[in-house]
């Protein structure tokens, strides 16, 4: 695994001056993720916030090739990149080793891009596909998901005398990943630089696709303070909201089990998305939360052999 | 030596594909385009290319790598049907707003609902203004040299715009005709290496596709698209006439074909595989003293406003034959591009419109036998019983 010195030393892919929110979770998500491979890259991504913000004609952010295409197919995108650079390679117009990422958001990876997504893990194109998950589209001002948390207040569930937020259980689309038996699966936060380095780079070195899930922060949709975007990434792990596991070869293993597993309400608390739920009135929906990331805790538990 | 062989138009296809040997092929089944691609996938299995193949989950999912392999230097395919098609939309006018040279194949079926798996141009008029240029084919063996001619003028430098290539469903897709296979060293020769200037996978200068534009952009990008698209009909003609030197071809490779126009009064302009009927019923009204003629339409996109009104300028009538719909325009889309080239031209024809074939409901020379029936009345009585009709529609 690179260290932090080599990764720091090693050339700028995503360059300062792109037009994401301060304090956003996912430029420090994708600027490490670029830089996990020395080969030469191309980056794919779904429309989306790291999209718009980072290619405003005439400008781009991006020092390795980029495409776009549109929201839903990001990844049958890359799918053909991959395969005309195993065809121009084959035929000996392309000599060097390339590496292929597409980002997606959770709107463009769980709703609208899941198919173009299980197509191209189950053909097993050699690319990582990495979910900046911020829990709603952000990009168009905070609509729901099927990531987004049971009680969260979107533009789409907004609270009112009949609604306490958003309905429903989030769909563990990690596991649907992993469900396809591709080489490497994982879910990560982003305040542990480290694991999520190492996941990154044992993408890219896998044969074959490899999925990764990061939770990404959201400053204006989850409504926190900006300095706070790491925070809310480790209270989310402390509260065992986003566990880190990985499924390398069909191998579950979980990588980071806290000390004190914390109460679902730090995570809640901070955010102005879940204001609403310590209200009296709203306390079940709390409960319901806690339940669903328990089940869940205790599942990965299982999976990962710690129980 | 050119092969002579007995192929559907799908299987001729198949074979202009396996000449070019594309970089990278994406494909989905669907009727009645699903054996071209499995004709190719045989060639690909017989190692007779060899071409990366890529077995997408979705006609959008095909055309999104295709799209993919295009910007990254590879020259790329894919084949499609009616819903298929209604699928890519979005993403044929990205890559041809890309500039990416993408010929795709397109067996012509009507759109649902009601479901019908059939012949019609519903599909493709559909997607008419996706900035694609659109071909038509009357047979097998235009349908196998187009695609060899599209390549060319797809990735003309100043073209640089995606092509169409289409087949009617079943009667020309799955019809079995004898058909010329070129020399492969001569028809590779002639379709020649792809050498884009801008690709995704160029180590020295990294490409950024598909940046946002707002208004200070787009509108400028799309009139630059436009341009170029307006170029293509010269390449057309200077491709089809390479072509026809090339290949000793004896088909009509410009705009369209005037079919007995010189002297006509009376003529039928229509697209794909009606023309051969049409074509038989002209001969027949000739021997009987009418002076009858067709225009085939070839190229739909661009369209040949200027040479049209040329060949239907002194007509005393004509009729459109259109196997879609336009609702609420003035007739079928076909219909609708004739009249506009006419206007200001004299003397114009008396001209009318005939909506057939949809769903593959068959068309038989009795009923273009009327067309100039009709069209012949309409001169004596200076009027059109219905300007806008149908042919073989159950009352």
């Amino acid at each position: 695994m690179a260290k932090l010195k080599d990764l720091a030393l090693r050339p700028e892919r995503l360059s300062a001056g792109h037009r994401l929110c301060p304090g956003c979770g996912v430029p420090g998500i994708a600027r490490l993720a670029v830089r996990s491979t020395e080969d030469y890259l191309v980056v794919g991504s779904a429309t989306g916030c790291l999209e718009v913000s980072t290619t405003i004609y005439p400008y781009s952010a991006w020092k390795c090739s980029f495409i776009h295409n549109a929201f839903e197919n990001v990844a049958a995108t890359v799918s053909g990149v991959e395969a005309a650079y195993l065809a121009l390679k084959r035929r000996g117009k392309v000599k060097e080793n390339f590496k292929f990422i597409c980002f997606g958001g959770d709107g463009g990876t769980y709703d609208i891009g899941l198919q173009s997504l299980s197509g191209a893990m189950e053909r097993g194109h050699n690319m990582v596909y990495i979910c900046y998950d911020n829990e709603a589209y952000q990009n168009t001002g905070n609509q729901r998901s099927s990531s987004t948390p049971r009680g969260s207040n979107t533009t789409t569930t907004p609270v009112g005398k009949l609604s306490s937020g958003k309905t429903g259980r989030r769909k563990d689309l990690t596991a649907i990943m992993a469900a396809h038996h591709i080489p490497y699966v994982a879910q990560a936060t982003a305040d542990n630089w480290k694991d999520l380095s190492r996941k990154f780079e044992k993408a890219l070195e896998v044969e074959g696709p490899a999925f990764i899930n990061v939770l990404a922060p959201c400053v204006p949709g989850w409504k926190y303070e900006e300095k706070e975007t790491i925070n809310m990434s480790r209270l989310a792990a402390k509260t065992c909201f986003w566990p880190s596991f990985e499924v390398d070869n069909g191998v579950w293993k979980l990588n980071f089990k806290p000390k004190e597993k914390l109460p679902i309400e730090d995570f809640l608390k901070p955010q102005g998305r879940f204001r609403h739920l310590f209200r009296p009135e709203n306390q079940h929906v709390i409960a319901e939360l806690q339940q669903e990331v328990d089940e869940n805790w205790e599942e990965i538990l299982k999976r990962c052999g710690e129980k | 030596m050119p092969q002579i062989l007995a192929l559907t138009g799908n299987e001729a296809v198949a074979y202009a594909m396996k000449q070019i040997n594309p970089d990278v092929v994406a494909a989905y089944p669907i009727t009645p385009q699903t054996s071209m691609m499995q004709k190719f996938a045989d060639f690909v299995a017989g190692g007779e290319v060899d071409s990366e193949m890529v077995l997408v989950e979705s006609e959008h999912s095909a055309m999104s790598a295709t799209l993919g392999a295009q910007a990254a230097g590879a020259r790329s395919m894919t084949a499609t049907s009616a819903c298929g098609l209604a699928l890519m939309f979005e993403i044929l006018y990205i890559a041809s707003s890309y500039r990416l040279p993408i010929v795709m194949p397109v067996v012509n079926r009507a759109l649902s609902g009601p479901i019908n798996i059939q012949g019609d141009h519903s599909d493709t008029m559909g997607v008419r203004d996706a900035g694609w240029i659109h071909i038509f084919s009357e047979n097998a063996q235009e349908a196998y040299e187009n695609t060899l001619q599209a390549i060319r003028i797809a990735e003309h430098p100043e073209v640089l715009t995606p092509v169409m290539v289409t087949l009617d469903g079943f009667i020309i897709s799955h019809g079995v005709e004898t058909v010329t296979i070129f020399d492969d060293d001569k028809a590779k020769k002639f379709v020649g290496e792809y050498k884009p200037r801008y690709t995704l996978l160029d180590t020295k200068k990294p490409l950024t596709l598909g940046a946002l534009n707002f208004s200070d952009f787009y509108f400028e990008h799309k009139a630059t698209q436009l341009e170029a698209f307006n170029k293509s009909a010269g390449v057309i003609l200077d491709v089809g006439r390479e072509f026809k030197k090339t290949f000793n071809s004896t088909e009509c490779y410009e705009f369209f074909e005037a079919y007995k126009m010189d002297d006509a009064e009376f003529a039928v302009v229509v697209l794909g595989s009606t023309a051969g009927s049409v074509r038989m019923v002209v001969d027949d009204l000739r021997s009987r003293g009418v002076a009858a003629g067709m225009i085939k339409l070839r190229v739909f996109r661009p369209f040949p406003h200027e040479e049209l009104a040329k060949a239907l300028k002194g007509l005393k009538a004509c009729a459109v034959m259109d196997r879609s719909i336009a609702y609420g325009g003035d007739g079928g889309p076909v219909h609708i591009e004739v009249r506009s080239a006419l206007y200001g031209i004299h003397p114009a024809p008396m001209m009318c419109n005939y909506i057939y074939g949809l769903g593959g409901k068959p068309i038989e020379p009795e009923h273009i036998l009327s067309v100039f029936d009709d069209l012949k009345e309409a001169v004596v009585k200076k009027s059109f019983k219905r300007r806008v009709g149908y042919l073989n529609l159950k009352e």
